[in-house]
């Protein structure tokens, strides 16, 4: 694709904070009109990549252009063009929201009377117009959110950054946010979304990037990079901690690759391709005959936790154990390193 | 692509300036909202002046000794007002720091909006909250009998000048809030270095009265020239100030000097936030 056609594109993009490198050389194209999921576990340089993109940060080294405007050199055009949305919200608690969006009209340089019709138009469109008048301090955490993705469009962006729109918020607002960034998209807005959610990514991106430790390791969408799990995936607990190696052991012939044993949880599961209920038979009968009992055995299509798994070695979210989590430093999860320097986690590990 | 390109160099000179000024103002008129709508910090800032007030007047007051100043009221309340328009800075440092820490300076920096807002819009509002608190302030004074005896226009030339003081505090105060960013340090450190320069002054008690090695410090420090002029625009001729002249000059080169120096700092450091 020419660069014409890209709504977004980063080349080779590095940026580092003192001794920490939080990006080592990123590359992304994204088409017009097309949202990109932006998916890595905390602190894998997501929020980084955005900030670049949104003209807070300056690269180290590389070049990122949103809409063809180099977001160094060109900041201001960028800013014209993008919204920005996320955890860190622009509303401020103690006035109303149509208040808070109005203001924010008017520092898009929209006449006062355009911001107010602007404001009032969002405040409908985004389900807030009985609550318009209220202070935001009193909204729910789904409705603060939609304000604040509200205030983000105020501007009416050719490209809209999301960072983590749906972290913290409940499961009915977060599947409300949904339906709201799916018509936002439909309207032909380019997206860039960051997410921890496999399911999310899942949902609404047309193309996937997972990033990990500053790096992109995969790309694809959601189908591609489920097929690199390699088909159907076989799922079940193993409740006598004892058996569990004898669970991997019998089951081991049957994978494609090698088992995913999570320890904390005592569930093994293993991709078995596409040979349906045989598999199945097949994993009854050898655990049968190893004489481990299993509970909550199911097949599954693989879902994007598999397909992290497959590509990084480690789970997307990971829970650190306690000894982990007393010797690591700063935020960053206590997760096994793509090149493999975590021993903890070494016999969890599979590559392909 | 090329209209834009116009558009961008079309955007220099009066029409920036233009936007700088209504970015600012917008920005005003949200931090002025808060106040409105959550008046209790207006009354927590007045509060601390009105005690000081009372405390100086009727439980130091008596034993401080202001020799031909006149009466030690008059004497206080230009002190008092200093003292209100540099303490009432703290908040200047809270809310940029509360909004940095939050994404909020974040937010605004994603938008095509003047550099300068942030800063402007919270500087403009702060002293438009100092002029409240500063004419409260005059009326605790008149109620304790402080009078002004130059005449009003004197009297609101007095105003103006503290107005302008407690603007160059609230650049160091903007600087140290940018700087910080943590609400419990800036809680704990915005304030102390304010208790030397406001005490070690002419504010509360004269020079004279102090230790000749303090006298150094309290002579020669911006606070002293400010609050002296600030008391001959209220009561006219006193020892510490007999003419307006050399202390008006003095107060207006400190207060330029600081705008500048700090008002750059703050600039810089808002520029380099992340």
């Amino acid at each position: 694709m020419d660069e014409e056609g890209l709504a977004i594109l980063v080349e080779d993009v590095h940026k580092s904070f003192g001794s920490v490198r939080a990006l080592r050389g990123v590359d992304l194209a994204v088409p017009r009109g097309r949202v990109l999921g932006l998916l890595g576990p905390n602190g894998a340089g997501k929020t980084t990549i955005v900030r670049i993109l949104t003209t807070l940060l300056r690269p180290d080294a590389g070049r990122a252009l949103v809409e063809g405007h180099d977001v160094v050199r060109e900041a201001d055009a960028v800013r014209r063009r993008i919204g920005l949305a996320g955890q860190a919200t622009a509303i401020q608690p103690e006035l109303t929201g149509r208040e808070n969006l109005e203001i924010i009209g008017r520092l898009y340089h929209l006449p006062r009377r355009v911001a107010r019709d602007r404001a009032a138009e969002l405040l409908a469109a985004f389900d807030l117009e009985e609550a318009a008048d209220r202070p935001a301090k009193t909204y729910s955490g789904g409705m603060t959110r939609r304000l604040d993705l509200a205030a983000s469009l105020v501007g009416e962006p050719k490209v809209l950054f999301l960072d983590e729109p749906t972290t913290g918020l409940d499961p009915r607002s977060r599947i409300a946010m949904w339906q709201i960034i799916k018509r936002l998209v439909a309207s032909g807005t380019t997206l860039l979304l960051t997410t921890q959610y496999l399911d999310e990514a899942d949902e609404l991106a047309d193309e996937i990037v997972v990033i990990d430790h500053g790096k992109v390791i995969a790309a694809g969408t959601a189908a591609e990079l489920k097929d690199r799990v390699g088909g159907d995936v076989l799922e079940f607990t193993v409740p006598d901690g004892q058996q569990l190696a004898a669970a991997v052991a019998a089951v081991a012939p049957l994978s494609e690759s090698e088992p995913h044993v999570d320890r904390e949880t005592q569930q093994i599961s293993l991709a078995v391709g596409s040979r349906g209920s045989a598999a199945l038979l097949e994993a009854v009968r050898a655990l049968d005959a190893a004489g481990v009992t299993i509970e909550g055995l199911v097949m599954r299509r693989p879902s994007l936790d598999d397909v992290f798994l497959a590509v990084t070695g480690h789970a997307a979210v990971a829970e650190p154990s306690a000894e982990e989590r007393r010797g690591r430093r700063g935020r960053r999860p206590a997760l096994v390193s793509d090149d493999g320097t975590d021993s903890s986690h070494s016999g969890d590990q599979r590559r392909n | 692509m090329t209209a834009q390109t116009i558009d961008i160099r079309a955007d220099t000179g009066l029409r920036r300036l233009y936007w700088a000024v209504s970015d600012a103002l917008a920005l005003t008129k949200r931090n002025l909202l808060v106040w409105w709508r959550v008046p209790a910090f207006i009354v927590f800032t007045v509060v601390q002046p009105v005690m000081f007030t009372l405390l100086f007047r009727y439980v130091f007051g008596g034993a401080i000794s202001v020799g031909d100043h006149g009466s030690y009221v008059d004497y206080l309340m230009p002190g008092i007002i200093g003292q209100t328009a540099a303490f009432g800075s703290i908040g200047t440092a809270i809310a940029l720091g509360l909004e940095a820490q939050k994404g909020i300076i974040d937010r605004f920096r994603s938008m095509p909006m003047s550099r300068s807002a942030v800063l402007a819009g919270r500087l403009i509002a702060d002293v438009g909250r100092m002029l409240v608190t500063i004419g409260i302030i005059i009326g605790v004074g008149y109620a304790v009998g402080f009078r002004f005896h130059q005449g009003v226009g004197s009297a609101i030339a007095m105003v103006a000048l503290a107005a302008l003081f407690g603007l160059a505090i609230c650049s160091v105060s903007a600087f140290i809030g940018l700087a910080i960013k943590d609400e419990e340090s800036i809680q704990a450190f915005g304030l102390i270095w304010l208790f030397p320069v406001t005490f070690v002054s002419s504010a509360f008690v004269p020079i004279q009265s102090m230790p000749g090695w303090l006298q150094a410090f309290a002579n020669n420090q911006p606070m002293t020239a400010v609050i002296n002029t600030l008391r001959y625009l209220a009561v006219g001729p006193t020892p510490g100030a007999t003419t307006l002249e050399p202390h008006l000059w003095q107060s207006l080169a400190w207060l330029f000097g600081i705008l500048v120096v700090f008002g750059s700092l703050a600039v810089r450091t808002y520029r380099r936030l992340s």
